[in-house]
């Protein structure tokens, strides 16, 4: 890709990855969770591999499945966390401490420490969705840079 | 914590778990892989059969998802807001059915995982569609219901093109996957059409709340439609032939297992969901008809058959023409319930037992073969009962019981089904009997072409785990075709009393009183 | 006015069934399918929607104004994450189909038939 390309993706990637945090960060307080952050996120590896073509990230597809795994695990482990009770029981929500604290009213700028196993799950979906994404557009990518030299 | 509360989520949760974890362990070790695999299946199956244990002993399961106790199905003011599982004994029985295919396929690819190293996606595919699987049959949810048929869906082409340096794996995976994809969006549109009507997700509930406007009957075409195309009925069955006739041998058997899910579906759909009685006659015939259709069409399709897996393909089509027969008929007489009702719904859901038996056996036994020779030509195939005896065998043994010859399972339903339908119709009847005839004529010459005559070429024996797994299955034909009367009381008439008359049961279990 | 949405999913399902039935292009399928789930989805957002509401933000919404319901968002999204899954998998077997067949024409490329 030209000079101009490459240069604009390596001005936005580092807004594009903070705002695909903030999505998965926000999950349970805004519009946005897991799957979109994880998507905007890998919105970030197709801006890589138009800007700079998939061949340098080739070797990252290990990396990728791993995260993959890692957050499909911490998902469903997360729901087994309320088992005690029943499976994906809220336990930690309302009962202070790490994401206890109860969800004031009103305008706020947003209490990330709310939501209990919330975000948690959506920072395991978030990983799932960003790493799932990001190799499907990368082997895509690969697949037709073989074929088209 | 008493673990059997919570069987009915951990049966789909820990093989999904195990599917996730999978590829973790084999970069560890290969071993360790199948450890964890084996120790995963292990812990769902026994959670299926405790679950069944509870249900046929105890009534229905219910489980909630996110609730203080899984019992709380209901919130203040008595509208059910989680997502719950609902296992009632027609839940259950199939829940056994994919137990014993899920085994069966395991333990048959066995030595195919010792054998090279590129199985650990394969093992991991197994496990999501089996997770979804239990999903399906274990959910009480329309939606939830939805998510599962994908899962499944997606799991299951995947498992049937993942050898993609094959050219024709992936064509066939492609189009199944076409036409999952859009059975599955006919689903998810009725959903949303009941949610917009009712705004509820829950099977129950809408259940107690449909009478049969315009809307309902709308929806129920579109799940009718959905569902059936999954379940691979003429006019939708093309996909069959292929996705069956391309998955290896023990992806398939685990197809088998989801186009049942799928007929579960189905049943639930008519019977709970709709109530049966609703809209019962037409909709029974529409169901009769189809499945009368299916069997003809795929018996005939069957004959001109030259690929093995193919032809086993077209005699697993046209045994979902029987299960869509006998239920369709209890659905046809569902408002009168006349005695032969009952009995044409007992040969449906003890068929599908049945089928998974059978259907499993001989799609093994094919798989065997083309293991030792390689190829799946009847043309080119010959004389392999000589080094194949115990392949041979349990290929013949499947062939028969799935043309229904006398002392074997696929005779014990068919004769419920050809009882009641006959009642209903003759000509019912008769179509089916000519169906089961012209399969008996097919899968001899088929077993004929293939195990008979000298000897073409030098076949490798086929190895112990999936004899092992063979061989549990023609034990279960033989079983099942000697007591019937055993299977039927304890494990098919409960689940057909859940078709039957179980309604109001299940209604009572989720929205309480 | 308020069947709008519900006749532009309906449009949208009807255009992909179309393209099923009418085009040969394996990619032209996966469009098809993709336009027909983009109408479902529509259908489903578009029933959770209630004229002059708000998003359904639990910590900022105003008090006294109706809210739109979001039990059909997260349906829609759900529907959404499947969709995607569904064409990813489907893009990748027409790139494997192109690869053994060099072509994308469904009609040439059936070797299993009948």
């Amino acid at each position: 890709m030209s000079v101009v390309v490459r240069t604009i993706a390596r001005l936005l990637l580092p807004w594009v990855l903070a705002f695909g945090g903030y999505v998965i960060m926000h999950g349970h307080l805004t519009p946005g969770g897991g799957f979109q952050g994880g998507a905007v996120v890998a919105s970030a590896v197709a801006l890589v591999v138009i800007a700079f073509g998939a061949e340098g990230l080739k070797g990252q597809k290990n990396l990728f499945s791993f995260l993959e795994d890692l957050g499909a695990i911490a998902f469903v482990a997360l729901a087994f966390l309320g088992i005690g009770s029943t499976f994906f029981r809220n336990v930690l929500a309302g009962g202070g401490g790490l994401f206890g604290t109860p969800v004031p009213f009103g305008p706020n700028p947003g209490w990330l420490n709310t939501g209990g196993t919330l975000p948690l799950m959506n920072w395991a979906v978030g990983l799932k969705v960003l790493a799932g994404l990001g190799s499907v557009v990368l082997l895509l990518a690969l697949f037709g840079g073989k074929e088209d030299g | 914590m008493n673990i059997m509360v919570h069987a009915p989520i951990l049966a789909i949760a820990v093989p999904l778990l195990g599917a996730f974890a999978l590829p973790l362990f084999a970069k560890v070790h290969r071993n360790l892989r199948d450890l964890w695999g084996a120790a995963v299946a292990g812990f769902t199956a026994a959670m299926a059969v405790a679950l069944a244990v509870q249900a046929f002993t105890s009534g229905i399961q219910v489980y909630t998802l996110g609730a203080p106790s899984p019992t709380d199905t209901v919130v203040a003011g008595g509208f059910p807001i989680r997502i719950m599982l609902v296992v009632d004994a027609l839940s259950a029985f199939m829940g056994l059915i994919t137990t014993v295919l899920g085994l069966a396929s395991l333990v048959y690819a066995w030595r195919f995982l010792r054998e090279d190293q590129g199985k650990t996606l394969a093992l991991t595919l197994f496990f999501l569609l089996w997770a979804g699987i239990y999903g399906l049959e274990y959910t009480g949810d329309m939606f939830n219901f939805f998510v599962f048929l994908e899962i499944t869906s997606i799991a299951a082409c995947a498992l049937v093109g993942y050898r993609t340096w094959e050219s024709r794996p992936p064509e066939a995976a492609f189009k199944t996957m076409a036409l999952y994809t859009l059975g599955g969006l006919l689903v998810l549109l009725a959903v949303g059409i009941l949610y917009g009507e009712y705004g509820a997700l829950n099977i129950a509930y809408l259940s107690s709340k449909i009478r049969g406007a315009l809307v309902d009957k709308v929806a129920l075409g579109l799940l009718l439609g959905g569902l059936l195309m999954k379940a691979g009925t003429v006019p939708a069955h093309m996909w069959a032939p292929d996705a069956y006739g391309e998955a290896p041998a023990q992806a398939a058997i685990v197809l088998v297992g989801n186009t049942q899910a799928s007929l579960y579906g189905l049943w639930r759909v008519l019977f709970t969901l709709f109530g049966g009685a609703l809209f019962a006659p037409q909709v029974g015939w529409l169901v009769v008809a189809l499945g009368t259709l299916t069997l003809l069409v795929a018996v005939l399709m069957a004959v001109i058959q030259v690929d093995l897996t193919r032809l086993i393909a077209y005699g697993a089509v046209s045994q979902i023409g029987y299960m869509l027969l006998g239920v369709g008929v209890g659905l046809t007489v569902l408002s009168g319930r006349p005695e032969f009702g009952l009995v044409a719904i007992r040969g449906g859901v003890f068929h599908m037992l049945n089928d998974a038996a059978t259907v499993g056996l001989l799609f093994l036994a094919a798989g065997a073969v083309y293991r030792a020779v390689g190829s799946k030509d009847l043309r080119a195939l010959g004389g392999l009962g000589h080094d194949l005896k115990w392949t041979g065998g349990f290929f013949l043994l499947g062939a028969l019981a799935l043309a229904g010859v006398p002392p074997l399972n696929g005779f014990a339903s068919k004769i419920l089904i050809y009882q009641s339908s006959f009642q209903l119709s003759p000509i019912l009847a008769a179509i089916a009997v000519l169906g089961s005839i012209l399969l008996l004529a097919v899968f001899v010459r088929a077993f004929q072409g293939a195990f008979l005559g000298p000897r073409l070429t030098k076949a490798e024996p086929a190895p112990l785990s999936m004899l092992v797994a063979m061989g549990a299955l023609a034990v279960l034909v033989i079983a099942l075709g000697l007591v019937p009367g055993f299977f039927l009381e304890h494990l098919v008439n409960p689940a057909a009393d859940a078709l039957w008359r179980g309604r109001d049961l299940y209604l009572a279990a989720v929205l309480g009183g | 006015m308020g069947n709008f949405a519900f006749l532009a999913a309906m449009l949208l399902v009807g255009i992909g069934l179309w393209a099923l039935v009418s085009r040969r292009n394996l990619i032209k399928l996966a469009i098809g399918l993709s336009i027909i789930q983009s109408g479902v989805n529509l259908f489903l957002v578009s029933l959770g929607y209630v004229r002059g509401g708000v998003a359904p933000i639990y910590t900022y919404a105003p008090p006294g104004v109706p809210m739109v319901l979001p039990t059909p968002q997260a349906l829609t999204l759900t529907a959404i994450v499947i969709g995607l899954a569904t064409t990813a998998l489907m893009l990748a077997f027409i790139v494997v189909i192109y690869r053994h067949r060099g072509t994308l024409d469904a009609g040439k490329i059936r070797e299993l038939k009948g």
